[in-house]
């Protein structure tokens, strides 16, 4: 067996497997962020509460209706991607002519309430969500032990990743937000109604995120706290891709996922912080992000 | 009629002062987390188990009003303490009690004994309340990290984990958490493999969880709390830690998380607590009491909800015995004069550094077809009768002891 810095090699594939992996659902998470920034210019605060929103729809749903993982997977995200049409028809829309900051500190605070009220109907220790049966087990790789849920986030998350990046950078549909993000004025000539695409293109931003709530269930603890432990990782990630640049949100989830997942390894304690540094870093080096294009 | 009407009035309050005279007025004060981490282990749970200790009281002692009052600490000790501060300042509160996050219980322990009060720790876990930080106006109800290293630890052992891998929190509780189990583990034979310190609300764990794969150790001890704990068991669930050779033991997991979990991803799992709804009658009735006053038919009382209902009960009796709330220093001194007896712990003493003796449980999580009805969590595996469940007296440096 060959040693990597002290690591036996087998391990350190397996570390750098389980990283990809991780850096899938960040990857799945800034996506969303891109996606909303990139077309609407709202800096979205409330995406962890929406991720988490995501999840506990799934918990509710099983609970109330008896609707499974697989069912929870398609509804959580449209009952969440309502609510985020309502949220954008009731405030948001008001504020794209205005400064960054009064989209941040509304999206905070929605943040704060949606939050606050979980807690206070469902508790802060957590609601139990399984595995679904048919993922249950793994593989056994020899260097390691895959489970076979981990493989499935793998796969969702490049799915819709590169499904998303096809639809806004690839289709006709695509093109025309793209345009009506430069110049809606011009757009609405062409006959197009600008104010219902964009609200949809938030809706579909935050059924991204309940989307990932929904793959996290099982395996994260599903409480009212877990977006806001994430959000701010997920923050960074799409700052480090470049605000708005949907390929370098995907790009720069799966890479950071790997850096964290070697830290986890050579330096645990760091495994917090290094996200950060290198954002400092890439900020220090390209103020727009590795893939945003300056302004 | 101006006068007539002042006249009256105050022949009004002259009765009322004459009444209040016989009648002892005590205000309790719950401390704790309405709104983060621990809400679910101690917050309005812990509110109402005062308000039933206090109702219980005044049904038995119809001359007392008891009063209970709360708070929340956000989890800051600055915050902890201006309230502490206005409640015995300004509202005139005799005591504090839970209070769960020990940073917070340590600088309460410091106002009440400044101020000649009474705190009733039954949420902290440090152990330094009963040792160097010790003082004669508190009592450490519950539990505390010392008894949950000891006896989680030394058990596991005995039953055959005898090799360990850490997976410990990245500050000063899991540090501590760690040191003492493993020191545990080494005394009683078994041998520590390794470990990981992982930062505080880490939400993946498969990185550590293939590290203590890769160790081959028969038990992961997880030396952290909360959401931490139930992220680590819930993956490792998924990579067949668990169900196959290695197994985790849990040294802080309230019922509360493993409620959170679901018994098909717990099960098998080790830990200690003192107090489970579900050992005999007398908790039985009291949970449903208890669900029925939160209308929570599905949440059931931990550990340190329980506490504070003993807690504040035993507090009450010794404020009975001297007639008055007033001297702090002397209720807890009547504490740790007279044993201590309630339908949740059953019976037990407070030692002279404020630490109460009751005995602690081994428990196991059931399997999920072993699991008769909602709320049916544990199995019990052994009882660490109180004399063995905490810390030796000697050992702690209370200078309560030493002086």
């Amino acid at each position: 067996m060959v040693d990597i810095f002290g690591i036996p090699s087998a391990a350190l594939f397996g570390q750098l497997l389980i990283g990809l992996i991780n850096g899938s659902f960040y990857a799945l998470l800034s996506l969303g962020l891109a996606v909303i920034f990139g077309m609407l210019n709202i800096i979205n605060f409330t995406h962890g509460a929406q991720y988490m929103l995501g999840a506990l729809s799934a918990f509710l749903l099983l609970k109330y209706s008896g609707l499974g993982y697989w069912s929870a997977l398609i509804v959580a995200p449209v009952l969440v991607g309502i609510v985020g049409v309502i949220i954008e028809r009731m405030f948001l829309q008001w504020l794209y002519k205005l400064d960054h900051l009064y989209g941040l500190l509304l999206t905070f605070g929605l943040a704060l309430i949606i939050e606050g009220v979980s807690r206070n109907y469902l508790g802060s220790a957590g609601l139990p969500y399984a595995l679904p049966d048919s993922l249950r087990g793994g593989q056994n790789l020899g260097f390691m032990f895959l489970p076979n849920y981990r493989v499935w986030v793998i796969v969702a998350s490049l799915t819709v990743c590169l499904g998303t990046w096809f639809v806004i950078e690839r289709t006709r549909l695509g093109a025309n937000l793209r345009a009506a993000t430069e110049n809606p004025m011009l757009v609405r000539a062409f006959g197009i109604n600008v104010p219902r695409m964009i609200t949809l293109t938030y809706g579909f931003g935050v059924a991204l995120a309940a989307f990932a709530g929904v793959m996290a269930a099982p395996i994260y603890n599903v409480s009212p706290n877990m977006g806001s432990e994430l959000i701010i990782v997920v923050f960074a990630v799409v700052v480090i891709g470049g605000m708005g640049s949907i390929l370098g949100a995907i790009v720069t989830g799966f890479g950071l996922g790997i850096v964290e997942g070697l830290t986890k390894v050579f330096f645990p304690e760091a495994s917090n912080t290094v996200i950060f540094v290198i954002m400092a870093i890439v900020l220090l080096i390209s103020p727009a992000g590795l893939f945003g294009r300056r302004a | 009629m101006r006068k007539t009407f002042v006249l009256a009035a105050l022949a009004a309050a002259l009765t009322c002062g004459a009444a209040s005279a016989q009648q002892i007025n005590v205000k309790i004060g719950v401390l704790t987390d309405m709104s983060s981490l621990y809400k679910d282990a101690t917050g309005p749970g812990s509110v109402m188990a005062a308000k039933m200790a206090a109702e219980d009281f005044m049904k038995t002692h119809p001359n007392f009003k008891v009063e209970v009052v709360s708070g929340d600490h956000q989890n800051k000790p600055d915050v902890g303490v201006q309230i502490a501060n206005q409640w015995i300042d300004v509202e005139h509160v005799d005591m504090i009690a839970d209070v769960p996050n020990s940073g917070v219980a340590l600088a309460i322990t410091q106002v009440a004994a400044q101020k000649n009060k009474v705190f009733m720790a039954s949420g902290p876990a440090a152990s330094d309340l009963t040792g160097p930080k010790c003082n004669g106006n508190m009592v450490h109800w519950t539990y505390d990290t010392w008894m949950l290293a000891n006896a989680t630890g030394k058990a596991v052992v005995k039953n055959g984990g005898d090799t360990w891998f850490f997976l410990t929190s990245d500050y000063a509780f899991g540090h501590a958490l760690e040191r003492d189990t493993a020191a545990v583990v080494e005394a009683n034979g078994g041998k520590v493999l390794g470990k990981v310190r992982h930062p505080i609300n880490t939400s993946d764990f498969s990185s550590f969880l293939l590290q203590a794969q890769a160790s081959k150790a028969k038990i992961i001890g997880l030396a952290n709390a909360g959401g931490d704990t139930i992220n680590a068991i819930k993956q490792g669930a998924e990579f067949g830690i668990g169900s196959g050779s290695q197994k985790f033991a849990g040294l802080l997991v309230f019922a509360s998380d493993v409620n959170a979990l679901g018994l098909k991803t717990a099960q098998g799992l080790s830990l200690t607590e003192t107090f489970y709804w579900d050992m005999n009658d007398a908790t039985r009735a009291w949970t449903k009491r208890w669900q029925a006053a939160l209308k929570t038919p599905d949440k059931w009382p931990v550990m340190n909800q329980a506490g504070v209902y003993a807690g504040t009960l035993h507090y009450l009796k010794a404020v009975a015995a001297l007639k008055s709330a007033a001297d702090g220093k002397a209720v807890v001194a009547e504490m740790k004069k007279e044993p201590t007896d309630d339908p949740l712990f059953g019976k037990g003493t407070v030692r002279v550094d404020g630490r109460v003796l009751h005995p602690a449980y081994l428990f196991e999580v059931k399997k999920p077809e072993e699991s008769k009805y909602p709320g049916d969590f544990y199995k019990l595996k052994a009882t660490i009768p109180a004399d063995q469940a905490f810390r030796p007296l000697k050992d702690g440096n209370c200078p309560l002891v030493s002086g």
